[in-house]
């Protein structure tokens, strides 16, 4: 903020501000302190006297004037207090950066008023081998804040990738004034010490290409006096969340936090050859980076190499070959323009981000190199008192001219719903130094430098337009909607028919991870079973994508039986991925799949019934014929189905009209163990995007002329399955036989005979145009019976 | 004896037996002692005809008055009985009322990810919005070129992004449906997107896979003030009438302008709640960021200009939210992860 403040005359608290911002677009994440509180507490001190602490040899007793009547006396472990210097002192009360408050304190015996600070106390600098040592001209008991950067609170801002020209002090500066109305103060970079032509003492050559590297610019400084930094700067930067260094360094650190246009200062002296190359990498090219790591390039890098080889990962990180010491007194100042995804691709490839790379990567205008330049000039000769040498080298093609985009009136209120008059889009844009001249029908906006990239179209415009003239007031109207109505799709109401029809039976609905571990397929008896492999799977856990929904809710199913739940009703409702080359990505179909489990008993026990059944096959068949029927889904099972995964005696296909859409049995005990479940489970999973939903119903009088109900009960062969039997009756019933159905499956080696089965099925006749009489009744069930006799060799237990 | 004495000697018997009959059962067996087919009064009846003429008539009339007084003597007792019978039984019957009654079939839920996938669904329909989902496994020119991602957009990295290979991934948003949704109807379209989405994110508010709907509308004259209503009336559904919505300008690659949308805390007052404590919820904000939207990028619409897309005829909004964040918010669900882990304990909370 204190930063901020030089570049926009701002009136406001770093909270408002903050909420100003974010409804012009610039999403402040927090507001920090950086530095000290309580300031009163925190003043210039003069030491009067420095003793030995008796009792310890590291500490000195100081006797130091704060501007009250009596000197304070304070104990001081740094070796260089002496007497005669002026210095920081922070009071009882003051607080401390990491929130502790300073109270008097006994050390070794002796009595402390107080605290003689050092920078890295203060947040200043990192530096904590002495005290800091102010400049004598400041009085004892003037308040440290006065004379000193001990405090500022810090904007974390959450750029987007859009705007990497406010990845800048200046530039959130210029979106501060926007958002406020501030008044924003000239550009640093205006005042330019510099001067432009020949560079001699430098030979530069772009092997790269104008591609990679479109600018490259350098000047040189003589006489550098390299040494720390001033306060104010340390400070910035340390609030910028950058380690002072020294001053040539901390200059282009600030630089590139200022102008957001990174740069880098050589010891021109240790360049080998005078010469510098910019160049791709060979293939597997090594190099050392400033950190100290060994990097291996690819050729797609661009490195800065001098006469005895690489100096630096261009964008990315400097080398540590010529880096400035202490006893350099010459320096090349560099800032380049390099190609925007090249630097991404470069610095994802190493794993390798810098505050460099995070700026080069979102594409940086060409202009910029020279802001930056003529920023480091200025601080260079009054903080390091180097000279300039005449001229600038300056590589690459002109900078593209200007954009000007035509902004029309009627375009504005037609995407925005609003109208913006024209004079005060002209304001609005020209805040954030867009250039406006009069069209006819609206604006001829010229676009400054840089924001070439990211604004390009009359949209963008609107976009700019939009938020400094505030979303606030805009209206809240709905679509006119001329021709559109809005309903389900049949599949859509089909499947919540059914999710609906499950939980109303007791089911509770899970949502299962799309993943599946690759040993799932073992587990469930389908080894080799192809599926959707991830490349990048997050843990082997989860590296292929599910086939089925039974592996979720057996998951579920566990999981929850280890948690001591018992009765367990579960389904789920979801896309299953099936490798297959048709589907729309080319890998697979993702049919939308409806599965339900069932396990341990089918109702809960009461003071009546202490024990009710346990679930199995016929609880997984009655669940899925309820919800199927009360979807008017006409279905049928087929005995047996080519899971391995299910009970080979207890397992069926589903199906509607002619196609097999998916199983219902009971999960095979093996493998049903296999997940820590020993009770029978028993199961059903249906593919619902092969079912065709249902058209209306057609009506049938089924009132104007009743029914005639007759039980018969037929003893057949023990291996007639039911459905055969009734296949048998109803097509020896018909067409005046409207239903049957089996009510009950009676054995009885003595009375009936061995491997025979009585059958008993309620069967109801009915005509839709008369009364049926009890011969035409009568006639018919001969014909069943005789059907039964004659096909599957039954006979008639007993006419009820 | 006469038969005539022998008649009313009957009656007088049958109304003894009748007057200590104890059950409704012993008085059927009279019934079947005095009146049945081989009881001695109906047969002196059918054997009338064959006495003299002179008798026939008065033996005819006693016997038939002599039966129906033991008829109706034995109804009168079976009523009496009846009555006191059902008396006992009713008081053998007794239960105690305070023994648990039966329990219903315990109602089963849908999962909060779905009643909240729904929840939106039909307020968008009420708005006039078709339901339309598509796939998961996308290729990466649906999900990120045609919305118009730089080749060098973070989200594609490896490291955000699940690949299948190269070209194909699991999609990132439900946005690709954007695209496919053009590509499959000419303007008007009114679409919202529910389903599942995925991105490399594991920790207390991230799951590798989550689900967003996806809200779009192009038509000749769709404006951001359109987009604000709609969402205004979306948020009023869902988090109740009172609220208000905010549009924060942002970025994002396939709309311009863009903006995320806050609303109003409804736990609180300008992120005050009652008693002064600062809000919990909004973090003291007075907001909730729900979405992101914008107006659809022209360079959307021009990859899918040749269906009639053209961005200087046609216009429109287009919206994302993550449905579990509004289950969230509207639940006060702390941890993303209870969604997936299917705790029984934690499903059938929500009716």
């Amino acid at each position: 903020m204190e930063w901020l403040r030089e570049y926009c005359e701002l009136h406001m608290d770093a909270h408002t501000l903050a909420q100003r911002l974010a409804l012009t677009g610039t999403e402040v994440e927090r507001v920090e302190h950086h530095g000290v509180s309580e300031l009163e507490h925190f003043v210039v001190g003069h030491v009067l006297e420095r003793r030995k602490h008796p009792d310890a040899d590291r500490l000195s007793v100081c006797m130091v004037d704060t501007g009250g009547s009596t000197p304070a006396q304070i104990i001081c472990g740094a070796p260089n207090v002496a007497a005669g210097q002026t210095v920081g002192v922070a009071r009882p009360g003051a607080v401390m950066p990491d929130g502790t408050r300073l109270q008097k304190a006994k050390l070794r015996g002796i009595v402390s008023q107080g605290m003689i600070l050092s920078e890295r106390e203060l947040q200043i600098s990192d530096e904590h081998t002495g005290i800091m040592v102010l400049d004598q001209a400041h009085a004892p008991g003037t308040p440290l804040a006065d004379v000193a950067p001990i405090a500022t609170e810090v904007l974390v801002l959450e750029i987007t990738p859009n705007r990497p020209d406010c990845l800048s002090i200046y530039g959130v500066a210029r979106e501060v004034a926007a958002a406020t109305g501030a008044q924003l103060r000239p550009a640093p970079w205006e005042y330019d010490p510099g001067s432009f032509g020949v560079l001699d003492g430098i030979t530069i050559v772009n092997q790269a290409g104008d591609e990679l590297c479109p600018r490259f610019t350098a000047r040189i400084f003589d006489g550098v006096r390299v040494g720390p930094s001033p306060l104010w700067l340390k400070a910035r930067l340390m609030a910028c969340g950058q380690r002072p260094i020294s001053n040539v360094v901390d200059i282009t650190n600030y630089v590139m936090l200022l102008t957001g246009q990174p740069m880098h200062a050589f010891d021109r002296e240790r360049i080998a050859g005078g010469r510098l190359t910019v160049r791709t990498a060979h293939d597997g090219e090594r190099i050392q980076t400033l950190d100290g790591q060994q990097r291996t390039l690819s050729e797609r890098a661009v490195v800065i190499e001098d006469g005895d080889g690489p100096t630096s990962i261009a964008g990315v990180m400097g080398g540590g070959r010529s880096e400035v010491s202490d006893q350099t007194t010459s320096i090349l100042s560099e800032a380049a323009t390099w190609n925007g995804p090249n630097i991404h691709a470069t610095s994802q490839a190493l794993g390798l981000r810098s505050e460099a790379s995070t700026r080069f990567e979102k594409g940086l205008a060409r202009e910029q190199t020279l802001w930056a330049q003529a920023v480091a000039t200025r601080l260079f000769q009054d903080l390091c008192g180097a000279t300039v040498r005449p001229g600038t080298l300056d590589l690459g093609a002109p900078p593209p001219p200007p954009v000007t985009i035509h902004l029309r009136d009627a375009r504005i209120e037609r995407l925005l719903g609003m109208s913006v008059p024209r004079a005060r889009c002209r304001e609005l844009l020209q805040t954030i130094s867009f250039g406006t001249a009069d069209a006819a029908d609206g604006l001829d906006v010229t676009v400054p430098d840089f924001r070439r990239a990211d604004v390009t179209r009359e949209a963008d415009l609107i976009e700019e337009v939009s938020r400094l003239a505030g979303l606030e007031s805009l209206p809240a109207t709905l679509p006119a909607r001329r021709t559109a109505f809005g309903r389900l799709t049949a599949p859509q109401r089909l499947r919540r028919r059914l999710e609906d029809g499950l939980a109303a039976h007791g089911l509770h609905e899970i949502v299962g991870w799309s993943f599946q571990a690759p040993d799932v397929s073992a587990r469930l008896l389908l080894d080799g079973e192809p599926a959707v492999e991830l490349a990048n799977p997050m843990s082997s856990e989860q590296a292929r994508m599910r086939t089925g929904l039974i592996a979720s809710l057996l998951d579920v199913a566990a999981r929850n039986h280890a948690r001591g739940a018992t009765r367990l009703a579960l389904f789920e409702s979801g896309a299953v991925y099936l490798p297959d080359s048709s589907g729309v990505s080319g890998v697979a179909r993702e049919p939308h799949h409806l599965a339900a489990l069932v396990c341990g008993a089918v109702r809960a026990p009461t003071w009546r019934e202490q024990h009710p059944p346990q679930a199995d096959f016929f609880a997984a068949k009655g669940l899925l014929g309820a919800v199927l029927a009360s979807a008017g889904v006409p279905w049928q099972l087929m005995a047996g189905s080519e899971h391995p995964f299910l009970h080979p005696g207890r397992r069926a296909t589903v199906q509607v009209g002619a196609a097999g859409v998916g199983w219902v049995g009971e999960i095979h005990p093996r493998v049903a163990s296999g997940w820590g479940l020993s009770e029978t489970v028993a199961a059903f999973e249906i593919d619902l995007s092969a079912i065709e939903p249902p058209g209306p119903h057609a009506f049938a009088d089924l009132t104007s002329f009743p029914a005639v109900h007759e039980d018969l009960a037929i003893v057949v062969g023990e291996h007639v399955p039911a459905s055969e039997l009734l296949a048998v009756i109803d097509s020896a019933g018909a067409p005046l036989l409207r239903s049957s159905e089996v009510f009950d499956v009676f054995r009885d080696e003595q009375r009936l005979g061995a491997d025979l089965k009585s059958v008993a099925v309620r069967l109801s006749f009915a005509a839709g145009d008369r009364t049926l009489t009890d011969e035409e009744v009568a006639r018919q069930r001969q014909l069943i019976i005789a059907a039964v006799d004659g096909q599957l060799g039954g006979r008639i237990r007993d006419a009820q | 004896m006469s038969v005539t004495d022998r008649i009313e000697q009957l009656e007088r018997e049958a109304q003894a037996a009748a007057a200590v009959a104890a059950s409704s059962a012993e008085i059927e067996e009279l019934r079947v002692r005095y009146l049945g087919r081989k009881a001695e009064l109906p047969n002196l009846l059918r054997e009338v005809a064959q006495l003299p003429a002179d008798q026939r008539s008065a033996v005819g009339s006693a016997a038939n008055r002599a039966r129906r007084a033991i008829d109706s003597l034995l109804d009168q007792r079976a009523g009496e009985l009846a009555v006191s019978e059902l008396d006992a039984r009713l008081q053998a019957e007794r239960v105690d009322v305070t023994l648990p009654g039966d329990p219903l079939p315990a109602i089963g839920r849908l999962h909060l990810i779905t009643q909240t996938r729904r929840e939106i669904e039909d307020v968008f329909i009420g708005l006039g919005f078709n339901v339309a989902e598509g796939p998961e496994i996308e290729t990466v020119s649906y999900n990120f070129d045609a919305l118009n991602h730089d080749a060098q957009h973070p989200a594609r990295a490896w490291s955000d992004t699940f690949y299948i290979s190269d070209e194909v991934l699991l999609r990132t948003h439900t946005s690709p449906m954007q695209i496919r949704a053009m590509e499959l109807s000419p303007p008007p379209v009114y679409l919202i997107v529910p389903g599942r989405v995925y991105r490399r994110d594991s920790d207390l508010t991230h799951t590798p896979q989550f689900h967003q709907v996806e809200g779009l509308a192009v038509d000749e004259d769709i404006t951001l003030a359109d987009l604000k209503g709609t969402l205004l009336a979306f948020a009023r559904a869902i988090f109740g009438p009172e609220r208000e919505i905010r549009l924060r300008p942002h970025f994002f690659p396939f709309t311009e302008p863009s903006v995320e949308v806050d609303v109003s805390c409804f736990n609180c007052s300008g992120g005050v709640v009652a008693g002064g404590e600062r809000c919990g919820i909004c973090k003291g904000t007075g907001w909730l960021e729900i979405l992101g939207s914008g107006m659809v990028d022209p360079n959307v619409l021009a990859y899918v200009a040749g269906n009639g897309y053209d961005p200087e005829r046609v216009q429109g909004f287009a919206f994302g939210m993550g449905i579990e964040r509004i289950a969230m918010l509207k639940h006060g669900v702390s941890d993303l992860r209870l969604f997936y882990d299917n705790d029984i304990r934690f499903l059938e909370q929500f009716a």
